[in-house]
């Protein structure tokens, strides 16, 4: 039975688009992780070392050990409460669209992970932050999250074992900076979701102060498959280094734009010529944003590149969310990364210098160069300030985000630029 | 001291702080805006970027931000790497953006930390072409000037007046580019520390709005160090003028006493100096009159033997030991009320029996239990409110260390400690502006208030006398004696001795210190330097033993009720008075001698502390006004030092001031401490209307100070810093090559000495007076005095800006059978007013107050006994 | 005043956080779904019943993006412009919905049937372009599309 799971995240969900109620997760084998862990056959500890030995990475971007990420949390009787979980559904990055599939289709899937990863961490409460916008996800976690603690799953002494963990939604107002870490945080605290320094690391000082893990939602759904079937098998799903199965999804002018969960390390060519369906007709390849916004453009020598953590860092650039946003040769990348640039310059939070100035200063360049006012000296101005952005730099991965697209577009289509310039005009347009 | 390795070289830092402090301590030029000593550090301007290395054989680095990152012991970094120079230069360029080309007409030009940090940055070249993002300003109120174009988004101002002031009506708005710090709407600021935003801003968006009014550049300005004459705690400012007219306070500063900090009132009365009602000129009965013939008159009447003099706790020692002398020691009477001379006295009495200590402002933020017995600090004693307000940080910042996080990771902290505070208990008639940040309050009249507090002195230790079961008094001593510094503070604002004897009970049984507040800026000092009760002086013309008064400095129909003054005054053959402003007595005076203010004048006044501080001379006036000291002495006193010398003779006890500050003797290899900065311009072209020769500057007999741009260049002892300034450095941070170690005491001590000491003697015997509970009488109320910042204070009511915030007289009642705004008739003993109601409920039962402090509501004997009616 | 009903679904919400100015953002977007916007008078209403400042509540308001400190129409139109919306065709959206309504971003139709904003990526980019008319997702537009669905609200 092992053997032939491949698709853990999206096989359970039916095709017809509408999202299993509990009977049904329950059917097609839901809920058997927590019994596994709850029965006493688990220690907390035990859970996170299954889920570290499974080499489960973080599927929000960053791709931080999950396992490690756990461990960090203090456990014990001494340890100041509550301990918090809290879900990271504010899937805001530009050409992702992974969460909202598992949130809409299969919302017990995510609710058993959060509790499983609960019990890892000892956590008493829960929060799923999730996007304003997200109003069908809301919904449907909503009558989810209902319906598990009719069954107790959730609440006090889950299944008489003794656990209990309170799971909340919340529904964000609205701000990219709320998908950061700690922004997160801030904004669940009633506040301006301004970011903050670390250290110190929310596992220490977190939500109210208090111990927290913040997990992606797409790295918690795999979570009760680990637990169920092992980590063996689960590095075993994998193509490469990294493990497990991924959602990879592809927008912009392909055949078949579309979201299809495959093995890790699947390559961008075989997402984007056998699942995408390659480019329309009339259109050619350009290159493409291998994982939202805040990834460095790849082009076409690189497509062959494995789609996982490190092998995408070796061609300059990032896995990122696995969403792909594919350039044609019928689309202005410079009036892309306008667009790009003015999304981030949009939602800087503006607390750091480099971030909330320099990205202004961009957009405003690419924008003159798009209506045809871009000086001589505007690329080397855009190229100084992508270097501002310069991880470290910044109070958080906002603006590095926004150099990625930034550098990688003036680096490939450095030609397309200086046309801007040289011709006073968008050749394009 | 951890190593660190600058560029190579190693340095001695601090371990326990971060590498900006260690750098800046060390003299670097290592700009920064975010980072505030008093603040810390939260990494958001990306300013103070250095080049962090593993060690000798990493040649690459990594940029981190130096405030973020702990001094430890082997940290090798580079402040001239050229790729992270490049980078702090483009946070600068980043930064003028969108700031507007206002410089030359800039209030902060000259003294701005942007510009500072511009140049030292080496940014100079604008390659931005586009648009800059402006904004609607908000009126905040009279006292600070908003202009968000110049916003520069370090957060600065959000962070001191929320968190450390703990203002709520001042945020940041939207984000981006774009945000926005200022109010929900146009208002006048409401917290009572706003001021300081005009020093913690680094640019022109919050400036002084009363300095609008006369604007004169840093640079042009002359200055010398005074001392806040506004109550009692002796904050430490320097005062700056120009042609003759005072311009502006700024704060000077004191680790031990006000830090980076003054109060509004303070920061903005000094505009009584400059008042149309100043006399300017001696007024013989009723008319003008020159110097020589007032001083013959002064002379004559004094010859003629029969004279008293009464002193004044807002005018300096020395001029108080000048009328002292001038009219015998027996004929010298202090100018404090009674009642209120009594409890100061038994203050002082208990501060020196000690063997409490007496904490500086400072220490008083690092208590971790305070218990405040009958005084609203923030009216009467504001930095002393500030001060508390960071102690309540003291015992939850233990979470924080628990954790690791050093104390300067601002943020860090507060996220661990999630707004926890330490025990703080306030118990005073009505709620007061520190409330917000009590573990618990307790309103109830004086007589109770000094009964919870020997309730819980008793709980502290039992040989204490006891007064009724109070359930807070259990929680409060519990409080007090888990605290590693305890503090007890307590006031005369309520004229209860049983109060003060209470808070002293409960110092001495857990040992804890105690902090007395006064309430004038030389109550201290004029009670030190003695005399006779002031009803005696009423009694000693009355009874005809004397027929003229000298009145230093001191409008009576403040001390006392006005029928007794009034009577007194009709006496008097002859009054003579010495003051800055017109007030009541100078109605009644024969003569006036036009008395220098704090900022025309030298001298020293003694804190609430104890704690002797000189203040000098600004400017000479070109008027007759001249210091009361110098309308009094004798001929042969040719200058302050010699009146200090005989003063230490006559009054032993006074004898330490004479470290309060240098002589005039004092030079720096031979030179004297200029007034001005070398950069001040038109002095010798000021008075060219006049007379076209260049005028020889002004000699200074009193001070080290010369009325003058020229002298030495070199830093002066904390006493005599008439203005920060480095090369480099020409905005207020420039305090900071000021300091040994930034945030700490400046090099070679801070200013003032502390000249009450405890005894070290142990045993003391409790008081045991203790009153009966408060009884409310059917149709009565015990009226009682309510404070305010603005309008409780006489000279800073005449400052315009101040003026403006002043309350009206009003009578305020916890009680349905009023409505607000009524008119009502307050009658007592002494008199009847026509006042507004205002609805309180934080008031007791039984208990009124009265908004003291603006005619009518002076000089009343308070507490009394009064009816409070419709009128008919 | 906030109404009952409004502070029975704040306060709903209180249970979920250990300290009463956390429930700000929640607040904020309860009155908003009631009243369409959050007037000066409703953010001191908020403040009030939090025991927050004004200042404070709208210092947190204007920095979200889907909390309205101005009035909108009936109906919000909130169309997608981040880079796949873009690529796919967002500008023609654009100017498809400024000539039928006859107003562009940041504008309210005479009538006040419609207020138009624009909105980052809605997690819908395999079916671009989309945009939000009040709660409901609309994807895979075109301007015909775009027509009939605007039809739905009144």
């Amino acid at each position: 039975m092992t053997a032939t799971i491949e698709k853990p995240l999206t096989r359970n969900m039916p095709p017809d688009g509408t999202p299993l109620d509990l009977r049904s997760y329950e059917q097609a084998g839901g809920y058997q992780a927590i019994r596994k862990v709850l029965s006493g056959g688990m220690t907390p500890k035990g859970v996170t070392d299954e889920v570290k030995d499974a080499n489960l990475r973080g599927r929000g971007g960053a791709g931080f050990q999950t396992g490690l990420k756990w461990s960090f949390v203090p456990l014990g009787k001494d340890v100041p409460n509550p301990t918090y979980l809290v879900v990271n559904a504010d899937e805001m990055e530009p050409g992702t669209f992974k969460d909202r599939l598992l949130m809409e289709r299969d919302p017990h899937q995510l609710i058993e992970g959060t509790i499983v990863a609960g019990f890892a961490i000892e956590a008493d409460i829960a929060y799923i932050f999730l996007r304003g916008e997200y109003t069908l996800s809301a919904e449907r976690l909503s009558r989810a999250i209902a319906e598990a603690y009719e069954g107790h799953y959730l609440g006090k002494n889950i299944l008489g074992s003794g656990y209990s963990l309170e799971l909340y939604l919340h529904l964000s107002g609205g701000r990219y900076m709320c998908g950061e870490e700690t922004g997160l945080l801030n904004a669940l605290e009633g506040k301006r979701a301004n970011p903050r320094s670390k250290p110190p690391f929310p596992p220490v000082v977190g939500l109210f102060g208090k111990p927290t893990v913040v997990n992606n939602v797409e790295t918690l759904c795999c979570v009760p498959h680990i637990i169920n079937h092992g980590a063996a098998w689960f590095r075993g799903l994998g193509r490469t280094k990294d493990a497990g199965t991924k959602l990879f999804g592809a927008s912009g002018k392909v055949k078949r734009p579309g979201l299809w969960e495959l093995p890790m390390g699947t390559t961008v060519r075989e997402i984007l010529e056998e699942y995408a369906g390659g480019m329309r007709d009339g259109v050619k390849f350009r290159g493409l944003l291998p994982g939202g916004a805040s990834t460095d453009f790849i082009v076409e020598e690189d497509l062959d590149t494995p789609m996982d953590f490190s092998a995408m860092e070796k061609v300059g650039s990032r896995m990122g969310t696995g969403t792909m946003i594919v350039l044609d040769d019928k689309t202005c990348p410079v009036g892309m990364t306008w667009n790009l640039t003015q999304f981030f310059a949009q939602e800087s939070c503006g607390f750091c210098t480099p971030c909330w100035s320099g990205l202004g200063w961009a957009e405003r360049i690419l924008k003159s160069m798009e209506d045809g006012r871009g000086q001589p000296g505007d690329l080397d101005k855009l190229a100084f300030q992508a270097k501002m952005w310069n991880p470290g730099n910044t109070f958080c991965a906002l603006a590095p985000g926004a150099a990625e697209p930034l550098q990688s577009a003036l680096k490939h289509f450095h030609d397309d630029f200086e046309r801007h310039i040289s011709e006073h005009r968008c050749p394009w347009r | 001291m951890a190593i660190v390795y600058v560029d190579n070289k190693p340095y001695r830092m601090n371990p326990d702080e971060n590498l900006l402090h260690g750098c800046l301590s060390q003299g670097f030029k290592l700009p920064y805006f975010c980072w505030h000593p008093a603040l810390g550090s939260v990494g958001a301007c990306r300013q103070c970027a250095v080049k962090q290395f593993k060690d000798e054989h990493d040649e690459h680095g990594k940029i981190v931000m130096s405030c973020l990152t702990p001094a430890k012991e082997g940290t090798r970094i580079s402040i001239a790497d050229p790729e992270v120079a490049a980078f702090r230069a483009g946070i600068i360029e980043g930064l003028m953006l969108n700031h507007p080309h206002d410089c030359p007409v800039c209030d902060e030009g000259g003294e701005c930390h942007l510009q500072d940090m511009t140049v030292m940055a080496g940014h100079d070249y604008r390659r931005y072409e586009f648009e800059k993002r402006t904004f609607r300003n908000q009126n905040l109120g009279p006292l600070v000037n908003h202009e968000m174009n110049r916003c520069i988004q370090c957060y600065r101002c959000v962070r001191y007046y929320r968190e450390y002031a703990g203002g709520n009506d001042l945020n940041a708005f939207a984000s981006r580019d774009t945000v926005f710090f200022g109010r929900h709407e146009d208002g006048v600021l409401e917290n009572e520390f706003s001021g300081n935003l005009v020093e913690i801003c680094p640019t022109g968006v919050f400036t002084d709005k009363t300095l609008k009014h006369h604007y004169a550049r840093k640079w042009d300005q002359q200055f010398a160090p005074s001392v806040c004459v506004h109550c009692g705690l002796g904050c430490n400012t320097d005062a700056g003028e120009r042609y003759g007219s005072l311009r502006r306070i700024v704060n000077r500063y004191n680790h031990e006493v006000n830090g980076y900090f003054l109060c509004d009132r303070g920061r903005f009365g000094y505009e009584f100096v400059n008042s149309e009602r100043r006399f300017r000129h001696p007024v013989l009965k009723g008319q003008p009159t020159s110097v020589a013939s007032a001083r013959h008159y002064l002379s004559e009447k004094v010859a003629s033997g029969k004279v008293i003099g009464i002193g004044s706790p807002r005018a300096s020692l020395e001029s108080n030991f000048a009328l002292r002398t001038l009219v015998g020691a027996d004929q010298f009477y202090t100018g404090i009320g009674d009642a209120e001379a009594r409890l100061v006295r038994q203050m002082i009495e208990i501060l020196r029996r000690g063997p409490m200590p007496t904490p500086t402002l400072r220490e008083i933020e690092e208590c971790d239990a305070v218990f405040i017995m009958g005084e609203d600090l923030t009216n009467v004693a504001p930095r002393m409110a500030l001060a508390v307000r960071q102690s309540v940080r003291q015992q939850p910042m233990e979470v924080a260390k628990k954790l690791n996080i050093p104390l300067w990771m601002d943020y860090g902290v507060r996220d661990a400690m999630q707004g926890a505070k330490g025990p703080l208990y306030i118990a005073t008639p009505y709620a007061t502006r520190l409330d917000d940040v009590a573990t618990a309050t307790f309103h109830a009249a004086p007589d109770d208030l000094a009964r919870l507090g020997f309730a819980v002195a008793h709980a502290l230790d039992s040989r204490a006398p006891a007064a009724d079961n109070f359930p807070l008094a259990g929680e409060i001593a519990r409080a007090l004696k888990a605290a590693k510094k305890p503090l007890v503070i307590s006031g005369t604002s309520w004229a209860s001795e049983a109060v003060i004897q209470a808070a002293a009970n409960v110092a001495m049984a857990v040992q804890a210190a105690l902090s007395f507040t006064a309430p004038e800026c030389n109550t201290v000092g004029a009670t030190l330097i003695g005399g006779s009760p002031l009803s005696a002086a009423f009694q000693a013309v009355q009874n005809g033993r004397a027929d003229t008064v000298i009145i230093l400095e001191n409008d009576l129909y403040r001390r006392a009720p006005a029928v007794e003054v009034d009577s007194f005054l009709k006496a008097a053959a002859h009054a003579i008075v010495l003051d800055h402003l017109a007030n009541a007595t100078t109605e009644k005076a024969e003569l006036i001698l036009p008395a220098g203010t704090f900022a025309e004048s030298d001298g020293t006044f003694v804190s609430s502390e104890g704690r002797a501080q000189r203040f000098f001379q600004v400017f000479v006036p070109q008027n007759d006004v001249l210091e009361s000291w110098r309308w009094l002495k004798p001929d042969h006193w040719q200058n302050l030092d010699d009146l200090l010398a005989a003063m230490y003779a006559a009054l032993p006890e006074l004898a330490e001031v004479r470290y309060a500050a240098p002589s005039a003797a004092f030079r720096i290899a031979g030179a004297k401490i200029p007034r001005s900065p070398h950069r001040e311009s038109g002095r010798t072209s000021a008075l060219v209307n006049i007379n076209i020769s260049e005028p020889k500057p002004p000699e200074d007999l009193d001070s080290p100070l010369s009325f003058s741009m020229e002298g030495t260049p070199d830093q002066p002892p904390a006493a005599l810093i008439p203005f920060f300034w480095s090369p480099s450095w020409n905005s207020i941070q420039a305090v900071n090559t000021y300091q040994k170690e930034i945030g700490g005491p400046l090099r070679g001590g801070d200013a003032g000495v502390r000249i009450l000491k405890p005894a070290a003697a142990n045993g003391q015997s409790y008081f045991n007076a203790i009153p009966s509970p408060f009884q409310p009488r059917e149709g009565e109320w015990l009226l009682l005095p309510i404070y305010h910042i603005f309008g409780s204070d006489e000279l800073s009511c005449s400052a315009p800006g101040i003026a403006e915030l002043v309350a009206k007289p009003h009578v305020a009642v916890n009680s349905g059978d009023f409505t607000e705004n009524a008119e009502v008739e307050v009658s007592y003993a002494g008199g009847t007013f026509r006042l507004p109601v205002r609805i309180r409920p934080d008031l007791p039962r039984g208990v009124a107050g009265l908004s003291v402090g603006a005619p009518p509501l002076v000089g009343i004997a308070l507490p009394a006994w009064g009816t409070i009616a419709r009128p008919k | 005043m906030l109404t009952a009903e409004e502070i029975n679904e704040i306060e709903a919400e209180a249970a979920h956080y250990p300290k009463r100015d956390a429930l700000c953002i929640d607040a904020l977007k309860i009155v908003q779904r009631h009243r369409g916007w959050v007037s000066d008078e409703s953010l001191r209403d908020i403040a009030e019943h939090l025991g927050m400042s004004a200042t404070d509540v709208d210092s947190v308001a204007t920095f979200y993006n889907l909390i309205f400190r101005k009035p909108v129409g009936r109906h919000v139109i909130m169309v997608c412009d981040s880079v796949s919306c873009w690529i796919m065709g967002y500008e023609r959206m654009r100017t498809h919905l400024r000539e039928r309504l006859g107003i562009d971003h940041g504008e309210t139709t005479p009538d006040n049937r419609f207020t138009l904003l624009p909105i980052v990526c809605l997690g819908c980019c395999d079916h671009a372009p989309a945009m939000m008319v009040d709660s409901d997702l609309h994807s895979d537009l075109d301007p015909q599309k775009i027509d009939t669905e605007l039809e739905r609200y009144k």
